[in-house]
């Protein structure tokens, strides 16, 4: 049995220890915004803030993320739209949106190390989130809107 | 037409339909099950609540609520949202004011659409000759009733019934209102979801719909012209965006149901072969792990949550049937080479001129270009849920054709269609994976084990790999010459395996004709060379193939478009230049003036710096693409893309530009770096990190015009990928001098 914290709401999972926290989430919590896209780490799409950091959520055994504070796409805004999502509703970035909740969370933790991000830091940090519909472009854009936005504030 | 009169027919995409009173197309086993009378009844009237009513298969309103119905399924390409926007911008409604439901399998979703592609005329060609042969397809389209999401023809497809259908419900509303008040229809007018009385009063279209059903559905005969559109052709926000950036949306894997097991499979590698043997003694221990069945390709584990399920299933031991086409991947390319023989012959395409005196006549250019198979693996997993009873089946899973899923889950546990009841799912991508049926067939077999119990079947991504059917593998021998500054012939060959017929095959309507597909790219190309054919070979006996987002011109464009390049280079000309020159088609040349224009091209660049252009024409719409890359120390990095497309008119300007973007790193990416091959008879490549395409750091910035120059409407999803690739070949032979003929390019030159 394991007790875990998602969006601020404790649960109790019994569970293999080595079950990566998305199934734990998606199957057993049905907490399904993390999505499931390789289970190897090289898509991003699961990507989930464990104590404030992007994780892959398909790398993260149940037993090494049990008691530390998880939050999903749902509660990255605190109960309102996070800056990283209005900019990604004002550029309209999701085409098939399947890898997009994976994006946003690693552009808000791009965007708290790196206030201002650069293009090039934005390739650095965000090209291990594919996108398949490749709607690159438009995350590249929608990043910088957010980062103004976030700078005004 | 008299520019057209030199072009040859092409036969039909989808065998050789009855245009003429002729040959009968093999029949649409899906369609089959429903009389072709009942095309034109409304599937909604059936399960029509209390006081509500339906005017048309697109439009449904209850006391509580207007419900649009979307035919076409949305895989990423934003249907979902435009297609009830159609319907809402003549109906009146706001974009809150509905709720969208995806259609069930019904011959009255036929997809006219499929008329353009269907007819043997090219898309340019408005003689009469053309226009009847593409209202004699249309006529057969509605025969077959075939619902499909396919071959960018959405918009083509909807662009006028859907307004139609709103307008219709409009005005049966209007005449709703006016039986109740007495006051005629031409003085009541609707806003915002409501009849508005002369006075000003509101009456809610839902307080209507008792009254509206007692009317016959008013015949509406003129659409509203576009200068009074509130919504279409202008900056608007898709209605899935907001949920797919909450989280909230629900795609197929996200759905559960109580009492639900899951499902994961190890199938035979060895595509369409059966499993020999097996052994579970390890898996049946694992955590979780339900029961292990036994299914005709392979195993299935069923456990109390998809990753037990993968585990195990990744942990039983097979014996496989062997693979029917070769093993290796090399005896593939060896069968390929070997395909440009009579025998192999699926058609001449065109033949102007006199290709061999022409060949004679100059400079004599040759070269062969190659394109492997590719996967789709689109982010979301094939998945699906099922549940059969004694009763038939039910199954959720996104889909682009709903009566073959009826037919392929029918047919895989000897039910009759009409006894499976699809519903349809948003779907985290498709690009051509979620036209074939490996999850539905499965999961149908699973279920029918499990009888009572909704199962939920998720492919691991490694299974998803093994299990794609790929993208045709084609070759292209090309000859041409080049004579005084002119390209005097070209003779275009190309062997692929045939990936349209195939899926005609698996859906239930086989066909003896030659693949349409394989002719797009070689037959549909609009310059001006007097000496000019373009033949397809079939390969046969290697692995499947099927649709991969833009189909034929995905490689045949790349042979062509590549070749062409060469063929000006050898007779010193500028490429674009040469291209508009060259180019027969008034609304083709203006787009490679237009592309040109937006990079500023003034010929070569030099410094390690090199320009590619290209121009296709895929499904009607033609796309010219300016590729513009560096040779550094690091590799070939692509600095700017530049797009112009045609689409007659264009419905939703955001949504276009992204779409287009979308399929410039679609057409890249797995350009550069992607291919499946065969080792043992399996795929060797099994997750992203084999088969990788565009990641971020390699995108560059994409810009994009759309113009509205062509005589009708087009769609946008797949015709921005053919020119992607020749155009990065022929930008990156322009900085460096090397001529990249094969795909992927990774294997011939270093990308940053």
């Amino acid at each position: 049995m394991f007790e875990l914290t998602v969006n601020g709401i404790k649960h109790q999972v019994d569970v293999v220890p080595e079950m990566p926290l998305l199934w734990v989430l998606r199957d057993e919590l049905g907490i399904t915004s993390p999505k499931y896209g390789c289970g190897i780490a090289q898509c991003g799409a699961c990507t989930v803030q464990i104590d404030g950091k992007a994780v892959r959520s398909c790398q993260a055994r149940i037993a090494d993320v049990a008691g530390k504070a998880i939050t999903t796409i749902e509660a990255v805004g605190g109960g309102k739209l996070h800056p990283v999502q209005e900019a990604w509703i004002e550029h309209q970035v999701p085409q098939c949106g399947y890898c997009q909740t994976g994006q946003i969370i690693q552009a808000i933790s791009l965007l708290k190390t790196i206030p201002k991000p650069t293009d090039e830091d934005i390739d650095q940090v965000m090209s291990g989130n594919l996108c398949r519909c490749g709607t690159y472009e438009r995350i590249r854009v929608a990043i910088h809107a957010a980062a103004e936005k976030m700078g005004r504030k | 037409m008299g520019e057209m009169s030199n072009l040859s027919r092409r036969s039909f995409v989808f065998g050789s339909v009855a245009v003429a009173g002729g040959v009968a197309f093999g029949q649409y086993a899906g369609a089959q099950q429903v009389p072709a009378a009942a095309a034109a009844a409304n599937p909604l009237a059936a399960h029509l609540g209390p006081q509500s009513v339906t005017f048309n298969p697109w439009v449904e309103i209850s006391p509580d609520k207007i419900t649009l119905i979307a035919q076409h399924a949305d895989k990423g390409q934003g249907v979902g949202s435009i297609q009830p926007l159609m319907i809402a911008e003549e109906l009146d409604l706001e974009p809150h004011q509905f709720e969208i439901r995806f259609a069930g399998p019904s011959p009255a979703y036929f997809n006219t659409g499929f008329a353009h592609e269907l007819a043997p005329f090219m898309a340019p060609d408005q003689s009469p000759e053309a226009e009847k042969a593409r209202a004699a397809a249309l006529e057969w389209l509605r025969k077959a009733g075939l619902q499909m999401t396919g071959g960018s023809s959405t918009i083509p497809d909807t662009y006028d019934k859907l307004r139609m259908a709103g307008a219709i419900a409009r005005e049966t509303l209007k005449a709703a209102a006016a039986r109740r008040t007495g006051i005629p229809a031409a003085n009541l007018r609707t806003q915002s979801g409501s009849v508005i009385l002369p006075d000003g009063t509101k009456i809610p279209y839902v307080a209507l719909s008792a009254d509206a059903a007692k009317i016959t559905p008013v015949s509406v005969d003129k659409l509203r012209d576009p200068s009074q559109w509130r919504i279409l052709g202008k900056p608007m926000e898709r209605l899935d965006i907001r949920p797919k950036v909450t989280g909230e949306m629900k795609f197929g894997i996200d759905r559960a149901m109580d009492g639900m097991v899951f499902a994961a499979v190890k199938l035979n590698p060895n595509k369409g072969q059966p499993i020999k043997s097996y052994d579970a003694s390890k898996a049946r221990t694992m955590p979780g792990v339900k029961t292990i069945l036994r299914i005709s390709n392979g195993i299935a584990v069923i456990a109390t949550n998809s990753w037990y399920a993968m585990q195990a299933a990744e942990a039983v031991d097979c014996v496989w049937e062997p693979s029917k086409y070769p093993a290796e991947q090399a005896d593939h390319w060896k069968t390929a080479a070997a395909s440009f023989t009579p025998q192999f012959l699926a058609k001449q395409w065109r033949n102007d001129g006199n290709i061999d005196a022409g060949l004679k006549d100059g400079t004599l250019i040759e070269a062969e270009y190659r394109a492997p198979y590719v996967g789709h693996q689109p982010l979301e997993p094939l998945n699906g849920i099922g549940i059969v009873t004694d009763k038939g089946m039910e199954i959720w899973v996104g889909h682009q054709t709903p009566q073959s899923v009826q037919y392929i889950a029918a047919t895989a546990i000897g039910l009759k269609p009409e006894q499976v009841t699809f519903h349809n799912e948003w779907m985290g991508g498709s690009f051509g994976h979620r036209l074939e049926f490996e999850n539905i067939r499965v999961l149908a077999e699973i279920a029918n084990q499990m009888r009572g119990t909704p199962v939920k079947l998720i492919f691991s991504r490694e299974e998803d790999f093994r299990q794609d059917i790929p993208r045709q593998i084609a070759m292209g021998k090309y000859r041409g010459s080049v004579k005084d500054g002119k390209i005097v012939a070209a003779d275009l060959q190309v062997a692929a395996t045939a990936p349209f017929k195939e899926l005609q095959e698996r859906m239930g309507a086989p066909t003896k004709d030659p693949d349409g597909q394989l002719a797009v790219g070689i037959w549909n190309v609009y310059y001006d060379i007097p000496n000019y054919r373009a033949t397809s070979f079939e390969i046969q006996g290697l692995s499947p193939s099927t649709t991969w987002r833009s189909v034929g011109a995905s490689a045949n464009g790349f042979f062509t478009e590549s070749f062409i390049d060469e063929l000006i280079h050898a007779a010193g000309l500028d490429p674009l230049m040469a291209r508009i020159r060259m180019c027969k088609i008034p609304i083709y040349r203006k787009l490679l003036e237009t592309v040109g224009e937006m990079a500023d091209w003034k010929g070569p660049l030099g410094n390690g710096k090199g320009r590619g252009v290209a121009f296709v024409e895929s499904f009607g719409t033609a796309v010219a693409e300016i590729v513009e890359v560096t040779m550094t120390d690091a590799g070939i990095r692509i600095d700017k893309v530049w797009v112009a497309a045609d689409v007659g008119k264009i419905v939703d300007p955001v949504n276009f530009e992204n779409l287009v973007q979308g399929g410039v790193v679609w057409g890249l990416g797995h350009a550069m770096n992607c291919e499946l091959t065969y080792s043992k008879g399996a795929v060797q490549q099994t997750n992203y990190n084999h088969h990788e395409a565009m990641r971020m750091y390699q995108c560059p910035a994409i810009e994009v015009r759309g113009l509205e120059n062509d005589y009708t409407v087009r769609g946008i999803g797949e015709p921005p990928v053919p020119p992607a690739a020749p155009a990065l070949a022929n930008a990156i032979f322009a900085a460096t001098g090397k001529r990249i003929r094969e795909m992927p390019f990774n294997k011939f030159i270093d990308f940053v």
